[in-house]
């Protein structure tokens, strides 16, 4: 018994449990904060619409989410007999699974964080997203649906093409820092301001090809309304549809974070050397921003078609990515 | 049959002057060959005989000078219970086709006499390509046969349906047939018939190296607007073929008209296009007060033309926020939403009803103005206009709108014509047709205001239209406003229902006529009028015939959207599916109007 408490006293493995600790927090507090996102947007929604939104249950309404998570809950488990069973069991899942993964790149706070230090940060995004499609996709196959066939096939068309460029906008950054590491990005800016400026054609690509990614509005051709019905998922229904639902929220977040992380220094603001608690308020409002113009994108803008997104990634976007590439490689090489 | 000797209904017989068409048809097909009818409205009706019907066709289509493009109307009336036909030419159906001529500005009905049980004729899809859905609903609903069209199937009701109800023998109420009921193999059979069959269509399943899909867009689609059904021939994302599927919303409304007196068919007419209220019963009351004979005071055409701009404003605000959502923005609905509704407080203010107030009587309106019904109007002149200005700004000249909606599904006006279409479909393509301008009714003659007009006719355009259309009926409302006759809201005359009570408790004539009037109902004159009007969605006629009695014997009426949904496939083959879906938002229609 002592030699149990003093294994897991020691200082090694206390390090280790407090890690765990530390990663589930962040899990649950990701989820939560995109579970509560459903609310602040329909809120927002409503202010900018003329209505009200949700605003019944509990203060100001922010507890709709934890009724609307009993009845998600609480309803049938119904699969339609003409589905193929297990990919269209799986697609939800790696659908959340694999966007809560990526969040432990984000360098939270310089002391929070799960892996902000893995020496592939931005490329193990890269395959996450690559991964991503395949929700979308063989949601929409296995639906046996024609509606959302279309939807599966739409996203597959479109996140391939966005994600050739996503990569090469991100480029910039990377040869600047000389790593793809999330935290000597955020160090690099601290030292040498951030990216916005210098990257700021990066910037604009990357958040493109992240809306895209993350098929949020005006890119959420897959589960086009008025055209598709409800897309990739219109078969979805109870937590099935719900973890389609959550993952698209923990997608904005992500994406928001990324984009804090990589062009706007992170957690870094003027004070936080001094006071290093200001770190977390300074990350979570800037995270926060990006998500408000994530909803407000939403409530503004019409869709655009389906081909003319394709057009905009592959004749604007790619090579907007590729000269801001170019041009940062000769400016590195010229300023060894 | 005809039961009265030619010539004893002075109505009836013919003017001295014959209109130029009936001369220019009688110096080309002879005169003894061809009788000309003198009904109560302004379009010369010409019976033809059979043989000779598809010359004449051709003639007024192609080769009359000024020609009558366009096949406005096209359908039937079951004669054999007719009376006071005054020398028609014997029929037991007559088809009638309502040409109209923008050029000249002016229309002919020409009539076909059939005789037969079951007649079967020939199919003029040959003629004029829309008269494919005319002919359908034709044998539809009178089980007349044409020979030589492309597919002749049930076009309102279903495929299992028995017998042809707008025939005299088919019972219009329910209380006349057995008690519906669903069994489970009843309900395979139903809905076995709605599976969709590709070669029927002359469509193929798959090419040499690949299959199509056949998606069914509808009946139940967000995008739909209404119980509206298209199956699409999809390559890929791009429509091969289509082939619309209407009749979920078909209540048989013509029917109806034939059981309910002239009077209590009003709040039927609301129904019809059920975003347009009062505006659907412009036509009705406007066709019967020209079969009674009244004359309105100016007062009531003031308060009708009123009105109808209100509705037109309701109709086209609503469009403008569909076609928004449709295109993917979701807010700006919302806000159209809300001016609807301060337009809808100013109509409960004057009419006590929103959507369907059925408040235009024959020879009058239901009541007089309310008391501040000016503050009223005056509130919202002040709040609308701004707000579309705002509307334009925020939505319809952004970029991604305007790249989803110029140059997509296009027509120019030549198709527009030879598919009847009217209304902002027809005018966005550069025609300058507006009824209310070219044929002034209700006194429109007396406001100023522009038509406006597009060019391209493609979505954008259609869309601009409605929104300077909004623009111009806030000028009209205003118009009214300030010029509002005095006088009363009700003819003085003995068909006027319900009749003016002032003096009925005072002399016998006038309480007799009050009782017959609100307990029988009038009864119109036997004769035939039939009223144009530019509705919220185009030109809604009603085509009125009347043999002598309480009830309507034949109402026809024409709705514009019929005519907008035949186009479709013509102009989205090609497409995708998102240009579709901008078409149908675009059309404006809903599926009341097309199915009645």
């Amino acid at each position: 018994m002592t030699a149990l408490i003093e294994f897991l006293t020691a200082p090694a493995i206390v390090a280790i449990i407090v890690e765990v600790l530390k990663g589930l927090a962040i899990l649950f507090g990701m989820v939560i904060v995109a579970a509560l996102l459903i609310w602040i947007e329909r809120r927002l929604l409503g202010l900018w619409q003329d209505r009200y939104g949700p605003n019944r249950v509990g203060p100001f309404g922010s507890l709709q989410v934890v009724a609307d998570m009993v009845k998600i809950f609480f309803k049938e488990d119904w699969i339609p007999p003409f589905v193929d069973k297990p990919t269209f069991i799986m697609a939800p899942m790696i659908a959340m699974g694999t966007l809560m993964l990526a969040f432990m790149l984000i360098p939270i706070t310089p002391t929070w964080g799960v892996a902000p230090d893995l020496s592939i940060g931005i490329l193990f995004f890269f395959a996450i997203a690559g991964l991503e499609v395949y929700a979308v996709m063989l949601g929409g196959w296995s639906s046996n649906s024609k509606y959302s066939l279309l939807g599966g096939l739409r996203s597959a068309a479109q996140m391939v093409s966005y994600e050739v460029f996503m990569g090469i906008a991100l480029m910039g950054v990377v040869m600047l820092t000389g790593s793809f590491k999330l935290s000597d990005i955020v160090a690099y800016q601290i030292e040498h301001g951030w990216f916005i400026v210098s990257q700021f054609f990066g910037f604009c690509t990357f958040s493109l090809a992240a809306i895209a990614v993350v098929h949020r509005h005006p890119f959420d051709l897959p589960e086009a309304e008025q055209e598709l019905a409800a897309g990739y998922h219109t078969e979805y229904s109870g937590m099935k549809f719900g973890m389609f639902m959550v993952a698209e929220y923990v997608g904005v977040v992500l994406v928001s974070a990324l984009l804090v992380t990589l062009f706007f220094g992170g957690w870094h603001g003027p004070g936080v050397e001094q006071t290093p608690w200001l770190a977390l308020p300074y990350f979570v409002f800037k995270t926060l921003f990006f998500v408000l113009i994530f909803i407000l994108l939403r409530a503004a803008l019409p869709r655009p078609r389906y081909d003319q997104v394709m057009a905009g990634g592959w004749k604007f976007c790619l090579p907007l990515a590729v000269i801001n590439m170019l041009v940062t490689g000769a400016f590195v090489l010229s300023n060894p | 049959m005809a039961d009265d000797a030619p010539g004893t209904n002075p109505n009836l017989r013919p003017p001295a002057v014959l209109p130029p068409v009936v001369r220019e048809l009688f110096d080309r097909f002879g005169e003894a060959n061809l009788v000309y009818q003198a009904s109560k409205d302004d379009c010369p009706t010409v019976w033809v005989p059979l043989e000779l019907r598809d010359a004449v066709l051709v003639y007024l289509k192609h080769h009359i000078p000024r020609p009558y493009k366009m096949l406005l109307d096209f359908h039937a009336v079951d004669e054999r219970m007719r009376r006071h036909r005054h020398g028609l030419p014997p029929s037991d159906f007559t088809l009638f086709y309502h040409l109209l001529s923008i050029d000249r500005n002016s229309d002919v009905r020409i009539k076909v006499a059939l005789i037969g049980e079951y007649p079967i004729v020939k199919s003029i899809t040959n003629i004029w390509a829309n008269a494919n859905w005319y002919e359908r609903e034709t044998w539809d609903l009178f089980g007349i046969k044409f020979e030589g069209h492309p597919n002749l199937q049930r076009i309102l009701l279903p495929r299992y349906w028995k017998g042809h109800p707008l025939r005299k023998e088919y019972p219009a109420r329910a209380t006349e047939f057995d008690p519906y009921l669903l069994t489970a193999g009843r309900q395979d059979e139903e809905q076995n018939a709605l599976m969709f069959n590709p070669e029927e269509w002359g469509m193929k399943r798959s090419e040499k190296d690949h299959d199509y899909m056949f998606l069914n867009l509808g009946p139940n689609h967000p995008s739909a607007h209404g119980a509206f059904r298209i199956v699409l021939q999809l390559d890929g994302e791009e429509i091969v073929d289509c082939v619309p599927d209407i009749g979920y919303h078909h209540r048989g409304a013509e029917k109806m008209a034939e059981r309910q007196s002239w009077h209590t068919f009003i709040p039927y007419t609301d129904r019809i296009d059920y975003l347009g209220g009062v505006m659907n019963n412009l036509p009705y009351v406007l066709a019967v007060e020209r079969l009674a004979g009244i004359k309105v005071p100016a007062r009531v055409e003031t308060i009708r033309v009123m009105m109808v701009e209100f509705f037109r404003i309701t109709s086209h605000l609503l469009f403008l926020g569909t076609f928004i959502q449709d295109v993917g923005a979701m807010t700006p609905i919302f806000f159209m939403f809300t001016d609807r509704q301060k337009a809808y407080d100013v109509i409960e203010a004057i009419c006590g009803f929103r959507m369907h107030p059925a408040w235009f009587r024959i020879g009058g309106v239901a009541h007089d103005l309310p008391q501040g019904w000016d503050r009223k109007v005056k509130e919202f002149l002040d709040w609308f206009p701004k707000r579309l200005d705002e509307y334009q700004r925020a939505a319809l000249d952004n970029s991604i709108l305007r790249n989803r909606t110029i140059n997509v599904a296009q027509y120019n006006a030549a198709e527009a014509v030879e598919w009847g279409i009217t209304g902002p479909g027809l005018r966005a393509t550069g025609v300058d047709y507006d009824l209310r301008k070219k044929r002034p009714y209700s006194g429109y003659e007396n406001f100023e205001f522009n038509v406006p007009l597009g060019k391209n006719g493609d979505a954008y355009d259609r869309a601009l239209v409605r929104i300077d259309e909004m623009r111009e009926s806030c000028k009209i409302i205003r118009q009214c406003l300030t010029h509002m006759p005095a006088g009363p809201y009700k003819a003085d005359h003995p068909l006027t229902c319900p009749p003016p009570k002032e003096r009925t408790l005072k002399d016998i004539e006038t309480l007799i006529t009050h009782f017959l009037g609100v307990s029988w109902g009038p009864v119109m004159p036997a004769n035939e009028s039939c009223q144009l009007i530019e509705a919220t969605k185009g030109i809604n006629s009603y085509y009125l015939t009347s043999d002598g009695s309480t009830m309507s014997y034949r109402t026809r009426i024409r709705t514009p959207s019929f005519a907008h949904l035949q186009q479709i496939p013509y102009v989205i083959k090609g497409a995708m599916i998102p240009d579709l879906i901008m078409m149908l938002a675009t059309i404006d229609f809903v599926m009341a109007d097309v199915d009645r």
